[in-house]
């Protein structure tokens, strides 16, 4: 933790001790404490109710915390709100769309609000629309847009006044594999090629995995673990090689052969598994000694740990379906 | 005043984009006024009744039922916005609440007016007397535009306070008490009942009517127009700080 002495400049997240509690509620909220640098992009990952959204409406001034403090930006964000407000770009879990106005009155009116002047709000809105793919649908109403067009112009109004931080609530929830890779390029762009620096919260391993360069897990509010995706892996356990041979009678020399790697693992009938010592770095070796041996390989795979088996580690449960083991109490509970 | 213009835009584009709201706005009170002036033309027969026209008597009724009509679209525009999260977008921007209102307001005032000549025009076609004139008829869209803004204010304080359409939707059957109550359907010279002369007398919605009233049955009638701007004003206030208060507790953020 380096402190809330504005040591991250002008786009940088620092939170201390975070709490939020809702009136005859939990504590959604339980004292959290991170720090987001500059350009990086932030996956706050965590199962439906764990706090994500309620920790993004208050580093967003949308609600006050019950104690603690952040900075936003270089901006404390109960005594600045307003010089938050305009630091930041904001796409809140919901794509929050008028359904009667087209793209380009949304941008227009968002740029507004921002008290962009007019031939610069159209410029910028044009330029956004186009980045976004929806130059063909900017004067359709966005009523009959489709989920990830919504998403997508959402994520185009967060940017239309230029924001420095970008905070992202579960951009890709409901969408196909398309949308979602797209979305996912378009953060990746912004945070590498214009420095903006990205919150991005979700319940999707596979993008805190691909998309952020630390991840922080959450649970119950509170968080559990921090780092990359990788010290966070491997933090849990070193992988494990499962192979089998050509010729089922050759399974207990490529069994010795393996054991030279690491520490023997259970494996499927027909299969022998190790867990490596050297991790995954070991792997070119391990088939080069199998080759050796003359041994003939009729399937060999690894399992890397996953972000999934960090949060069952640090919370005994798994993170994908966890959002149905959570109880009714501790359902986020943010404002509109 | 830049954001007042924004939202005001969007406010009428998003008025004028929904033409379903205009159809119980206009059908409805169309519809009464048709059934009072055919079922009620007998009242006119009243000594001391002061039109031979029971459709030129009851037009009144129908303008200040368009006002609870866009005091109720501007509920449920807000508590929309408040549902679907367009609100919270909004305040993540550097907006004054001041404009939000303002903006809001703006798209209500439009459909009173709309809703006004609509009114006028079929009331007028089917042989009511604007005693008035011409230049009455200015005040008469001035006049509902004015009632329609100040009762828009009060289904924005509801639309705010509850952020729920169907909050704003409650209040409008008790609105309905205050326009019966009121003297809608007789003078209030002619009620009989102390206790309805009374209720009517103490109703500021009666003065409302009778402003409108007043247009077509009296001519130029400084008073009842006076009471009608007034009491029209007194609602605007009223509604206004009901609505400036209501957004304060809303807009919780920093």
């Amino acid at each position: 933790m380096e402190g809330l002495n504005g040591k991250l400049g002008n786009n940088g997240i620092e939170v201390e001790g975070l709490v939020r509690e809702f009136k005859k509620g939990p504590r959604a909220v339980d004292g959290i404490d991170l720090v987001v640098h500059p350009g990086e992009i932030y996956g706050f990952l965590g199962p439906n109710g764990a706090g994500k959204s309620t920790t993004v409406h208050m580093l967003t001034t949308l609600l006050p915390p019950t104690a603690g403090t952040a900075r936003v930006a270089g901006h404390d964000i109960v005594k600045e709100g307003p010089a938050v407000r305009d630091a930041i770009g904001v796409a809140l879990q919901e794509a929050a769309l008028d359904q009667f106005l087209t793209a380009r009155e949304h941008m227009r009116l968002q740029a507004g609000m921002h008290g962009i002047p007019k031939a610069e709000a159209m410029r910028r809105g044009d330029e956004l629309i186009e980045r976004v793919g929806l130059s063909d649908a900017a004067d359709r109403k966005v009523g009959g847009y489709s989920g990830g067009m919504r998403r997508r112009l959402d994520l185009a109004l967060a940017l239309v006044h230029e924001p420095r931080v970008l905070f992202l609530d579960e951009p890709t929830t409901g969408l196909d594999v398309q949308s979602r890779t797209a979305l996912w390029d378009e953060v990746e762009r912004l945070a590498k090629d214009e420095g903006v620096t990205v919150f991005l919260t979700t319940q999707y391993l596979e993008e805190a995995d691909a998309l952020a360069d630390r991840v922080g897990i959450i649970d119950t509010g509170r968080i559990v673990a921090e780092g990359t995706p990788d010290d966070l892996k491997a933090e849990i356990g070193r992988p494990i090689v499962e192979a089998a041979p050509l010729d089922p009678g050759e399974l207990d020399r490529m069994a010795a052969t393996l054991a030279r790697f690491g520490t023997p693992e259970r494996a499927d009938r027909g299969h022998t598994a190790v867990r490596l010592d050297e991790g995954t770095g070991e792997l070119a070796e391990v088939v080069r000694a199998l080759d050796t041996e003359g041994i003939a390989v009729r399937e060999l795979e690894i399992h890397a740990p996953t972000l999934d088996d960090v949060f069952l580690a640090k919370t005994g449960r798994r993170l994908e379906g966890a959002e149905a083991e959570q109880p009714t109490g501790e359902q986020e509970v943010v404002p509109a | 005043m830049n954001q007042v213009a924004h939202l005001a835009q969007r406010s009428i584009t998003r008025t004028l984009r929904q033409p379903i709201l205009f159809v119980p706005s206009l059908i409805f009170p169309l519809f009464l006024l048709a059934v009072n002036a055919s079922g009620l033309d007998a009242a006119t027969s009243l000594p001391g009744f002061p039109t031979d026209s029971y459709l030129t008597f009851a037009i009144g009724l129908t303008f200040m039922q368009g006002a609870l009509f866009a005091m109720m679209g501007a509920g449920q525009s807000i508590a929309g916005d408040i549902q679907h999260g367009f609100f919270s977008r909004l305040q993540l921007t550097p907006l004054r609440g001041s404009s939000l209102i303002a903006g809001q307001l703006a798209g209500v005032t439009l459909q009173g007016l709309i809703q006004a000549v609509t009114y006028a025009a079929i009331a007028l076609a089917f042989g009511a007397h604007l005693e008035a004139g011409p230049l009455g008829i200015l005040v008469l869209f001035v006049l509902s535009a004015f009632v329609g803004l100040a009762f828009g204010s009060i289904g924005l304080a509801v639309g705010l306070r509850t952020g729920n359409g169907e909050a704003v939707q409650g209040v409008f059957p008790l609105m309905f008490v205050f326009l019966f109550l009121s003297s809608a359907a007789l003078p209030r010279d002619l009620i009989q009942a102390d206790w309805f002369q009374t209720a009517a007398t103490i109703n500021p919605v009666s003065y409302l009517i009778e402003g409108f009233r007043s247009l077509f049955v009296t001519g130029w009638d400084g008073e009842a127009l006076a009471l009608a701007f007034g009491v029209a004003a007194a609602v605007f206030v009223l509604g206004m700080a009901a609505a400036s208060a209501a957004l304060r507790t809303r807009m919780e953020r920093t």
